[in-house]
């Protein structure tokens, strides 16, 4: 008896936690298909009224939400690729290479991502601006660095750290050059490592809202989160767009967690608990 | 003699030419350093250069409105931060958010993680479907809670109105008070899941005998919980702890999208407080002090944490 009324117990907290997660995503797409009228009435309902796609319709024609989306892409996707590139060389000299001060430069890096970001913006607006870099790629791209490049060394030294070095040794001992031994032998085995890394980093460098609301003004240069703010920052606020916005501004993260939860999972926990 | 140039560091003792390996050591060391410094420099640059910046233009009076009028004021930004209600007031809230979202998203985080660690169907979906809200970006949550909470479409006002519960009509950002609820639901629904997976990541290291000896031995469920689940988990919970109070001390992005620091000024929060003075009243100076006041007490959190990660072992040791 007491067992039975643990399990259901149990599985009442499981179906909270399910809908506490999912849940906001089915409104948000309820809305999202819902005439403005009805989103304006005084009563809503659990199923859509009437169906419409006219806010997908006007978020893509009217405000060019096509923009932001690749925008974001590429300053996420710019960032991440820098963050990668810089983060496994220095992942493979710290974990491969015999250097002195190796748990200082960690401790570095692992601390700039504690930096306050608020306290950056103050003074790379001020280089920005006299670099005329305001509303540009660039504005965004080398801050995003700050979000996604330790986390990515971190996770790269740790996974590089687990590959074993006599694979390398044993190729070297072969013949190999070192160019080959990275390029044939120790990358195809790192890769997954890299993969996790580069998710992680596009994902962080996804979620930023901050520096692109100081160093961008110009609506064709909005990141997602960006653009979607600005909605309401309209004189009128279309809850329809917005809701359409949020639909499909979430639908490429979701896809990206179901497809990738493992790694994600691994990357997230890789750079803080097993270092 | 030596045909054959010496390929691999690892000869040992038997080598033939121990200078040829301390230099060849010694190369590898330089490759390594030169690896290394491509990252070390990129963050320096964005990170330390700004952080450097905000000193110098922390004693300067610099208002971007008043052009060519900047000079030297020495600690009177730090003087007037200081004696401004606001900052204290700003402060406050800050440490009255960090306390309570930080709590609540402890326990929930807990709780799921123990969850998720039992063996059940649904293990899967449940993992996923924490996932998702950690992967959407903080600007993005915000919106769609403020939409949830919204007087005509949201959610909450109609699960409140059809249950006949009072609070319907009830218009929650007007009020100084309850503005903090779909906040800190905000807050929750984003970072909930990763202190759940650092928790989780930690329940996966205690060893399962430990467990059956403790049953052997007769004790309860809730006795192993106490007696060997927390204490086991105490370095997971500490680094989940760190990261989500420093993250908490920096909210930014959730208060400006769902309020704007509003109704008034009730909750406002430090970071705000600083993004006001940089980027509305383009007051430099003054926001650089508030800058570095907010850097210091980041730092103190960050070292309190890379000293317990180096207590706890691991690859940096």
């Amino acid at each position: 008896m007491r067992q039975r009324m643990g399990r259901t117990g149990f599985n009442a907290l499981v179906a909270i936690i399910i809908l506490y997660s999912l849940f906001p995503f089915y409104w948000v797409f309820k809305s999202s298909v819902e005439s403005s009228i009805a989103l304006n009435r005084q009563t809503s309902s659990l199923w859509p009224t009437n169906w419409t796609f006219v806010h997908y319709e006007a978020i893509f024609a009217v405000e060019n939400f096509l923009r932001p989306l690749l925008n974001s892409m590429f300053v996420a996707g710019m960032a991440t690729l820098i963050s990668v590139v810089l983060g496994s060389m220095a992942a493979y000299g710290l974990s491969r290479m015999p250097i002195k001060g190796k748990v200082p430069i960690l401790g570095f890096i692992l601390l700039v991502s504690f930096f306050p970001q608020i306290a950056m913006v103050g003074p790379l607006f001020l280089v920005f601006r006299h670099l005329h870099w305001l509303n540009t790629y660039q504005s965004l791209i080398f801050p995003y660095l700050i979000l996604s490049l330790p986390i990515t060394t971190w996770i790269l030294t740790a996974f590089f750290s687990q590959i074993p070095a006599d694979i390398e040794e044993a190729a070297m001992m072969d013949g190999a050059t070192i160019t080959q031994t990275i390029t044939r032998v120790f990358a195809p085995i790192a890769m997954p490592g890299i993969f996790t890394a580069a998710i992680l980093g596009f994902l962080l460098s996804w979620n930023d809202f901050l520096f692109a609301l100081s160093f961008i003004q110009t609506p064709n240069m909005d990141t997602v989160p960006l653009a979607l703010v600005n909605f309401r920052n309209a004189y009128y606020v279309h809850y329809g767009q917005i809701y359409a916005g949020v639909v499909i501004a979430s639908l490429p993260i979701a896809l990206i967690v179901l497809f990738l939860q493992k790694r994600i999972e691994s990357g997230l926990t890789a750079g803080s608990v097993k270092g | 003699m030596a045909a054959k140039p010496q390929i691999g560091p690892s000869l040992g003792t038997a080598s033939p030419r121990p200078r040829r390996r301390r230099s060849y050591m010694a190369s590898r060391s330089r490759v390594g350093y030169l690896l290394v410094l491509p990252a070390v420099a990129a963050l320096a640059a964005i990170a330390i250069y700004p952080l450097i910046y905000n000193i110098v233009l922390s004693s300067r009076f610099d208002v971007l409105t008043e052009p060519g009028t900047g000079h030297f004021t020495g600690l009177a930004n730090y003087r007037q931060m200081l004696t401004d209600p606001n900052f204290w007031g700003d402060l406050g809230r800050t440490g009255i958010f960090m306390v309570i979202s930080v709590t609540l998203e402890f326990a929930a985080g807990l709780i799921l993680a123990l969850i998720v660690h039992r063996e059940f169907k649904a293990r899967g979906l449940v993992r996923a479907s924490i996932l998702i809200p950690w992967a959407i970006p903080t600007a993005v949550s915000a919106l769609l809670w403020k939409m949830f909470f919204d007087i005509r479409s949201g959610f909450v006002d109609f699960a409140l109105k059809a249950l006949h519960l009072p609070g319907a009509n009830l218009v929650w950002f007007n009020s100084p008070v309850l503005a903090w609820v779909p906040i800190i639901l905000s807050d929750m629904w984003k970072n909930t899941p990763f202190i759940a997976l650092l928790l989780l990541a930690g329940l996966q290291t205690i060893p399962q005998e430990i467990y059956e000896s403790a049953r052997i031995d007769g004790a309860t469920g809730w006795q192993a919980f106490w007696s060997i689940t927390l204490p086991l988990l105490r370095p997971a919970v500490m680094v989940a702890l760190i990261f989500r109070t420093l993250s908490a001390m920096l909210v930014f992005d959730t208060i400006f999208v769902m309020t704007g620091g509003g109704p008034g000024q009730s909750t406002e929060v430090v970071a705000y407080y600083d993004w006001y003075k940089y980027m509305v009243s383009l007051n430099f100076g003054f926001g650089a002090a508030v800058a570095v006041a907010i850097t210091v007490l980041a730092l103190i959190l960050a070292t309190v944490y890379v000293r317990l990660l180096r207590q706890r072992g691991g690859f940096m040791t």
